[in-house]
């Protein structure tokens, strides 16, 4: 039935969305798919902004407002651009113990950012994470997708710093 | 793929390695690839490349070798030693260790207490196969238990052997497995479904991880031999965003496994089919219970609802669905691998089998554990872990995460049980077990739950919603020395208040922390209120005038 219904055109005539509708498709255009699609979108473009869950709301045949709900509901997407490096924080418990706030504060210091939040010239985003599971190597953060362990305030600022011009984000 | 083939391909895999005249096992665990493991594989090919050592020496990456405290490790099965603290730049060192003396690099005493307390069965892959290789798997004894299932046992076998077992649910709650399993084979549907519970959510707690990560296959095994007792023909790997390598390795698993033909259709020849679809999560703390984790499977907001009825009558899409932690389901293989009572055997009388903690915190060292139930606290804490770090002193250890308490030293002594840690405020969990020591202030390690739990509450139930956040807002006044003696009793009262009128287990057990830190740290509470001083001087007690604020 779905399939005589008129297809929605994808946002823009970026190739990627193929990426998008292959994640659709493959849970045969289901409303069930919904968080996996998210993920596709998510994964392909950085984040999921208001075009993309309009399309995604009319793919699916789901209401804007619940597109929008799961979207806002989990923690994992970002409804804003992320800058070109991200900086989590774990949080968790044996991180928090061992002073993560003092990291997060640190780096709130010199980049002039907090949680969530991304320097303006789009370099450096600062996320904070529930944990991630590295707990042996507390406190930790990951960079870039690498798992940094057992770091003071100051090894986490130096490493942000040498991914290459993160140092002008200072500024 | 039968028995016969499994055999065979087994036994091809033991010669392999056998023929391999040396094999270094490098742990490539999150601990030891943070502290570069994985340059220190690379180092170690190129280095016996260049000696000329390239025939001999065979370099695999295997799983969580269990002492992340002292990582990378590396394992020699030539000489049996194992090496710790082994950087990449240590690599000639290790070659050298093969012909001669080992030099320059430390040994790692696999009889200290740390190894030799601890009793493997989930774990017992660990840090012995490469998570990416079936045959791996298969040469340990990997799917024998679900051939044998299919070959030997009718389905109401399986349920009686898990119950005859005795084990419990490793996601905390500890319900018994045989009768969810049992219930759902009862239940009547035309479609079933088995869903791995993989959403790790507690801080502190990385087994599951673990266990997904260096040996997927038995995850899979496990949720094949339910699937064939409850009569599912489908199941789900609900795993966290979190853990991306958790996720590829279980992909790569699932299209191993069917590539041989232990998933999919007709399974080993016989008329049982399953398939294994893998979700992914998106953060949310909630989704760790049934409910919500079902609403989120389907692609909804994951907010729990009302029970009965329970997911083993009404589940996924209303159909009878079962839900065990990813623990549980790795537990299933070796028990009707070595029999149920042999796994009865182990633990105590209502607690049976083995736990896998995480051991952190202020602790020498940290890692990976695997007991038997019943050992105490302070074997786990003194024994295996090494006691605290810089002569500190133990002031109490975490178990259950948010959902927890923290227990005092007059109860180091006490088993390690599913009814011994509920008696005493706090719950078995998922398994992390965080130990504090004196630079701990309780007041803020139970504001640090109360905050988690407000910010993960799914907001649909108002106990929950507005009553973390009302006792987060006291537990901050009381650690900025603001709070009167009031505001503790007003604590205590929605201590009771949410804990009793909360829909799930979130809201149900978020004062845990709280009532647990009250019941047997109350003078650190006083002090905050009544001296607006903190103990440990850790809380930032900016309401008292005076006093210079915590940097």
């Amino acid at each position: 039935m779905r399939d005589l219904l008129p297809k929605t055109a994808p946002p823009t005539a970026d190739k990627r969305w193929r990426i998008v509708d292959t994640a659709m498709k493959r849970n045969g255009y289901a409303p069930d798919g919904l968080i996996e699609t998210l993920h596709a979108i998510q994964e392909t473009f950085g984040y999921l902004d208001e075009p993309s869950m309009r399309y995604v709301a009319s793919s699916l045949r789901v209401p804007l407002s619940k597109v929008y709900g799961v979207a806002t509901f989990y923690h994992h997407f970002q409804l804003k651009p992320q800058g070109e490096h991200s900086c989590v924080v774990c949080l968790g418990t044996a991180c928090y113990i061992k002073g993560s706030s003092n990291l997060l504060e640190a780096v709130r210091t010199r980049f002039g950012i907090r949680s969530g939040e991304t320097t303006p010239n789009n370099k450096l985003s600062l996320l904070t994470a529930r944990c991630v599971g590295s707990c042996s190597l507390a406190p930790v953060s990951v960079l870039d997708g690498q798992t940094l362990p057992h770091l003071s305030p100051e090894e986490l600022v130096e490493a942000i710093c040498a991914l290459d011009d993160t140092e002008e984000a200072a500024q | 793929m039968n028995l016969e083939e499994l055999e065979s391909t087994a036994a091809h895999e033991r010669e392999l390695c056998a023929g391999q005249k040396c094999r270094l096992r490098v742990c490539t665990g999150t601990g030891c690839a943070s502290a570069g493991s994985d340059r220190l594989t690379q180092a170690l090919r190129e280095r016996a490349k260049e000696r000329g050592m390239e025939g001999e020496v065979t370099v695999t990456e295997v799983g969580c070798l269990g002492l992340c405290a002292e990582g990378p490790l590396v394992k020699v099965d030539a000489t049996d030693t194992l090496y710790q603290n082994v950087a990449p730049n240590l690599a000639d060192n290790v070659l050298d260790s093969l012909t001669g003396e080992a030099a320059g690099i430390t040994i790692c005493n696999e009889k200290q207490p740390f190894f030799a307390r601890q009793n493997r069965v989930v774990l017992e892959n660990a840090g012995h196969i490469e998570s990416d290789r079936i045959e791996s798997y298969i040469a340990r004894d990997g799917y024998r238990a679900l051939l044998h299932v299919l070959a030997e046992m009718s389905p109401a076998d399986v349920v009686a052997a898990i119950t005859q077992s005795g084990l419990r649910g490793r996601g905390g709650a500890g319900y018994p497995t045989g009768l969810k399993w049992s219930t759902v084979a009862k239940a009547n549907g035309p479609r079933k479904f088995v869903v791995c519970n993989g959403d790790e959510g507690d801080p502190g707690a990385f087994m599951d991880r673990s266990v997904m990560e260096d040996d997927p296959h038995r995850v899979l095994e496990g949720m094949a031999i339910a699937a064939y007792a409850v009569g599912a023909s489908h199941g789900y790997i609900y795993v966290r965003a979190e853990y991306p390598r958790a996720i590829k390795r279980l992909k790569t698993a699932i299209s191993r496994a069917e590539r041989q033909g232990l998933l999919g259709s007709s399974i080993a020849g016989t008329s049982f089919s399953f398939s294994i679809d893998l979700r992914v999560g998106a953060g949310a703390f909630v989704c760790g219970e049934e409910t919500a984790l079902i609403a989120s499977v389907q692609g909804n907001r994951g907010t729990p609802r009302p029970r009965p009825p329970y997911p083993a009558m009404s589940g996924l899409w209303g159909c009878p669905t079962l839900i065990n932690n990813v623990e549980t389901l790795g537990s299933i293989a070796p028990i009707i691998r070595c029999g149920a009572p042999w796994y009865a055997e182990i633990g105590t009388e209502k607690s049976h089998g083995t736990k896998v903690f995480c051991l952190t915190g202020a602790i020498k060292n940290t890692g990976l554990i695997e007991v038997p139930m019943g050992i105490t606290l302070r074997e786990i804490v003194f024994d295996i872990g090494g006691g605290i770090p810089n002569g500190g002193k133990f002031k109490a250890v975490q178990t259950g995460g948010p959902s927890g308490g923290c227990i005092p030293e007059q109860y180091l002594d006490m088993p390690v049980d599913y009814e011994s840690l509920r008696e005493v405020g706090s719950i078995m969990g998922s398994g992390g077990m965080i130990v504090m020591d004196e630079t701990s202030c309780m007041v803020d390690v139970a504001r640090f739950f109360m905050e988690f739990c407000m910010s993960e509450s799914c907001g649909k139930c108002i106990p929950c919603r507005v009553g973390t956040a009302e006792m987060y807002k006291l537990l901050t006044r009381i650690a900025t020395g603001a709070a009167t003696m009031n505001d503790l009793s007003k604590l205590e009262e929605l201590c009771s208040m949410v804990r009793e009128t909360s829909l799930c287990g979130l809201g149900q057990s978020a004062p845990n922390p709280v009532v647990s830190t009250l019941r047997y740290f109350r003078d650190e509470y006083l002090a905050h209120v009544q001296e607006r001083v903190c103990p440990a001087g850790v809380c930032p007690m900016t309401a008292r005038k005076g006093v210079a604020t915590h940097a």
